[in-house]
C-alpha cells in the first residue's frame, strides 16, 4: 500500500489541517489520498471545478474575514458551542462515566449544518450564486436549505423518491425556506441516486453552482473540506472534557454513515493514540446480501473496495462491480459507501468499525428517551446502542463521550411503524 | 471475421478525406440477444466505429436515456462475463470500443478486464469517471494489449490538462461538446468550435454530448472534426422498440450522409 499521507499541521481558529497527495503537474501523482483510499474519480468536466475549490478552501480557511464569519454563524445562527453533557442515568445503568456531545441542539436538529455554513460562506466567498445538494434522511438537505435561505442562494436539493415519502416533514421544511426539492426516481430512487443526480447537475452548471456535499464523501476535497468544517465538534469536545474531567476519554463513539459525525468528532483525537474510536454503522438486518441489495448499510465492517461517487473507498457492490442498494431503519446511514479518510483509519485499525442491527438501534432510541428525557435520531441511536453490548463485554471505559449527532423528532413516524411502536 | 482497428479506420477515412460516424449503444438492452442485430444494424447504415457500453449501477455522466438502457440492460442480466462473450461473437468489422464507468474495471482487475476486452476483439476503452491522474495503471494495461486508451476533453479542461491527455491519449480523442451530461439537446454550442481549434494534436478529435441530427453532425464536421459519436439517439430507438433495426439503420445512413456531405 503506497502510503502518501503526508502532513498534519493544527493551528488554532485554522479550519485545516491535513493535505494529502501532491500538488505538482506530474501526471503521475494522484491527489488526496488516505492510504489507497480517496482520490478524484470524476469526470474531466469536474476536474477544473475541484482545482477551484480546493484553491478556494486553501485561500478563505486562514482569512480572518472568513473565519470571524463562519465563527458568528456558528454561534448566533446554529447555536455553537453545544453542551457536552453528562449522562447520569444511562451512566448509572451501564457503570461508565457517559458524556453525550449534543448535536442534536444545533439548529435544525443535526450536526449536518457545521458543515453546510462552512461551504457555503466558502460558495459565497468564491462568488457562486447557486447551491445543489443531496440529502436521505432530509437533514443536510434542511441544513442547505437553512444557509441558503439565509446567505440568499437558488437552493436546490435532490431527494431520492423512496426519501421523499419516508421523510415527508424535511421536505416541507426545505420548501418553506425557498428550496426546490428534486424527488429522484432513478436506480434505487435513495441517497445514492441523489448524489448521482447532484453531480449531473454540477456538470451541467459547473460556472455559477457550488455543489455542497453533506458528509465526508465525494472527489478531494470534499472528504477534507468537510471533515475540517465537522472538526468543530471534537475541538469543543477536547476542551470540555479536559475542563469536567481533567483528561482525555477513554473512548469516543459516533455512527458512521457517510461519516461526517465520526469525522467531526474524531480528527482533533487521531493523534491521541489512548483514545478509542469507535465507528458505529448500520446493520440493518445483519450483514447478508443478495445478488441486488445488502440488508445493511456497514462498508467499513462489510464493503469492499470501490469506486463511488468520485473516491476509491468501501462500498457495497457484487462481483461485476455493479452498487448494492443499502437497508437501514435510519435515512440517514442508509448509504453504499463511506468517507475515504474513514476507511483509511478503520483499515489501519485507528478506528474500530462494528455496526447495530435496526432493534438495536431502536432499542437505544427507546432507552435514551426513558432515561434521559432526550429522543435521539435513528442514525446516533447506533452509536448508543454500542453503550450496552460494549457494557456487556466489559470493554466500556472509564469516561465515553458519544456524539449525539441528532434529534430524533423526524424519526416518530418510523419508530411508530416498527415492530415495538412507541 | 476481422475486426478492424481503430487507427486503420481513421487512417482510412484520412485518406477518402471523410468524417467519421461513432455509434453507441449499450450492450444487453433490451436483451443479449438483441445487441448483435443492432451492432449490425449500425455497420450496415455507415457506423465506422461502435461503442458498446456496459452498465453501471451509479452513472454520473450519462443523461436519463442512457441511465434507463443501462438499468434495462443490468435486470437483463449483463454480466461482465456475457459482456465479453457477447462482444466476441459480433459479425462486425468495425472497431468496437468499450464504454464503461471504472467501478466494474477495477473491481474484475484492471488487468485482467483488459486482457479479456483485447481478447473479444475490442480495440479501444473509454472510462468517463477517471481523470488522467489515475491512469497509469489502466495505460500500461492497454498498451500491453494492444488497446487505445481514449480520454474526453470538457470544455471547462485547462489547456495545461489539455496537453497531460494529449500525452496519454490514444486512438481518438472525445471531445464534450458542451457542460453537461450524455442526451439528445437542439443545438451544438459554440464551445464546441472553441475546444476544436484549441486542441492541437495529431490524435483524431471527436465530438459527443447532445448530437442526434444530422445537421447537427454536420456542423461539427464543418467546424474540423474527424468525427462524430451519437449515442442518445439510437438508445432513444432502442427504448421505443419499434422497427429497431430499420431505424438505427436509417438514422445512421442519414448521419453519415450529413457528414460526408460536410467533409
Ligand atoms: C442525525 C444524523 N446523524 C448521522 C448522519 C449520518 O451522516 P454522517 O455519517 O455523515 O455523519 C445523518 C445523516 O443524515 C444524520 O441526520
Amino acid at each position: 500500500m503506497a502510503e502518501t499521507k503526508v502532513s498534519e499541521s493544527q493551528t488554532k481558529g485554522s479550519y485545516s489541517n491535513e493535505l494529502a497527495g501532491s500538488k505538482t503537474g506530474n501526471i503521475t501523482q494522484v491527489r488526496g489520498k488516505y492510504g489507497k483510499y480517496g482520490g478524484q474519480y470524476v469526470p474531466e468536466v469536474l476536474m477544473p471545478a475541484l482545482e477551484e475549490l480546493e484553491k478556494g478552501y486553501e485561500r478563505y480557511k486562514n482569512d480572518s474575514k472568513f473565519i470571524a464569519e463562519l465563527e458568528h454563524y456558528l454561534r448566533d445562527f446554529a447555536g455553537r458551542k453545544t453542551p457536552l453533557y453528562f449522562a447520569r442515568n444511562l451512566s448509572k445503568k451501564y457503570g461508565s462515566k457517559i458524556y453525550l456531545k449534543r448535536e442534536d441542539l444545533v439548529h435544525g436538529g443535526a450536526h449536518k449544518l457545521n458543515n453546510a455554513i462552512g461551504q457555503a460562506l466558502l460558495a459565497k466567498y468564491m462568488g457562486k450564486t447557486r447551491l445543489i445538494a443531496e440529502t436521505g434522511a432530509g437533514q443536510h438537505g434542511t441544513a442547505t436549505a437553512m444557509v441558503g435561505a439565509n446567505l440568499g442562494f437558488e437552493t436546490i436539493v435532490y431527494m431520492g423518491a423512496k426519501d421523499v415519502k419516508r421523510q415527508q416533514m424535511n421536505t416541507y421544511r426545505m420548501k418553506l425556506m425557498g428550496t426546490e426539492v428534486k424527488a429522484i426516481s432513478t436506480g434505487s430512487k435513495t441517497l445514492k441516486d441523489a448524489i448521482n443526480e447532484a453531480f449531473r447537475d454540477w456538470v451541467t452548471n459547473i460556472v455559477n453552482t457550488h455543489y455542497l456535499i453533506g458528509s465526508v464523501v465525494g472527489p478531494y476535497p470534499y472528504p477534507m473540506i468537510v471533515r475540517d468544517f465537522q472538526s468543530v465538534i471534537g475541538r469543543e469536545v477536547k476542551e470540555q472534557i479536559m475542563g469536567k474531567e481533567g483528561r482525555m476519554p477513554d473512548s469516543i463513539i459516533a455512527c458512521a454513515g457517510g461519516g461526517s459525525n465520526a469525522m467531526g468528532i474524531f480528527h482533533p483525537f487521531v493523534e491521541d493514540k489512548e483514545v478509542k474510536l469507535i465507528a458505529v454503522e448500520a446493520g440493518g438486518k445483519g450483514l447478508k446480501c443478495t445478488e441486488k441489495a445488502a440488508f445493511h448499510s456497514a462498508c467499513l465492517c462489510a464493503g469492499e473496495e470501490g469506486i463511488l461517487h468520485g473516491a476509491l473507498t468501501k462500498v457495497l457492490q457484487d462481483k461485476n462491480g455493479q452498487i448494492l442498494e443499502s437497508e437501514s431503519v435510519s435515512a440517514g446511514l442508509d448509504y453504499s459507501g463511506v468517507g475515504p479518510e474513514l476507511a483509511y483509519l478503520a483499515e489501519s485499525r485507528r478506528v474500530t468499525a462494528l455496526y447495530a442491527t435496526d432493534d438495536e438501534a431502536v432499542e437505544a432510541f427507546h432507552e435514551l428517551s426513558r432515561l434521559e428525557g432526550i429522543i435521539p435520531a435513528l442514525e446516533s441511536s447506533h452509536a448508543l446502542a454500542y453503550l450496552k453490548k460494549a457494557a456487556e463485554n466489559g470493554e466500556l471505559g472509564d469516561i465515553v463521550v458519544v456524539n449525539l449527532s441528532g434529534r430524533g423528532d423526524k424519526d416518530l413516524e418510523t419508530v411508530l411503524s416498527f415492530k415495538r411502536g412507541i | 471475421m476481422r475486426r478492424q482497428k481503430i487507427s486503420e479506420k481513421f487512417g482510412e477515412l484520412r485518406e477518402r478525406k471523410e468524417g467519421g460516424l461513432i455509434c453507441y449503444v449499450m450492450a444487453g438492452d433490451p436483451s443479449v440477444e438483441a445487441t448483435g442485430e443492432i451492432v449490425k444494424a449500425l455497420e450496415n447504415g455507415g457506423a465506422d466505429i461502435i461503442e458498446i457500453g456496459f452498465p453501471f449501477s451509479d452513472p454520473v455522466a450519462d443523461g436519463l436515456t442512457i441511465q434507463a438502457a443501462g438499468q434495462r440492460a443490468l435486470a437483463a442480466g449483463m454480466s461482465i462475463q456475457r459482456y465479453f462473450d457477447l462482444i466476441k461473437d459480433l459479425d462486425v468489422q468495425v472497431p468496437l470500443v468499450c464504454m464503461t464507468y471504472y467501478n466494474p474495471v477495477f473491481r474484475y482487475g484492471v488487468d485482467k478486464f483488459i486482457e479479456r476486452a483485447s481478447e473479444a476483439g475490442i480495440s479501444g476503452l473509454i472510462i468517463p469517471d477517471i481523470p488522467i491522474e489515475e491512469t497509469a495503471d489502466l495505460k500500461k494495461s492497454c498498451e500491453k494489449n494492444g488497446l487505445d486508451l481514449i480520454f474526453l476533453i470538457a470544455p471547462t479542461t485547462t489547456d495545461e490538462r489539455v496537453r497531460k491527455i494529449l500525452e496519454r491519449g490514444s486512438g481518438f480523442l472525445y471531445l464534450v461538446s458542451r457542460l453537461g451530461v450524455t442526451g439528445t439537446r437542439e443545438n451544438v454550442s459554440s464551445s464546441t468550435n472553441e475546444l476544436l481549434s484549441r486542441v492541437e494534436t495529431e490524435i483524431p478529435k471527436a465530438v459527443g454530448f447532445g448530437i442526434s441530427t444530422g445537421r447537427q453532425a454536420n456542423e461539427v464536421i464543418q467546424a474540423g472534426a474527424d468525427a462524430v459519436i451519437v449515442g442518445s439517439a439510437f438508445v432513444r430507438i432502442i427504448e421505443e422498440g419499434q422497427n429497431v433495426n430499420e431505424k438505427l439503420e436509417a438514422l445512421a445512413r442519414d448521419l453519415k450522409y450529413s457528414i460526408l456531405n460536410a467533409s
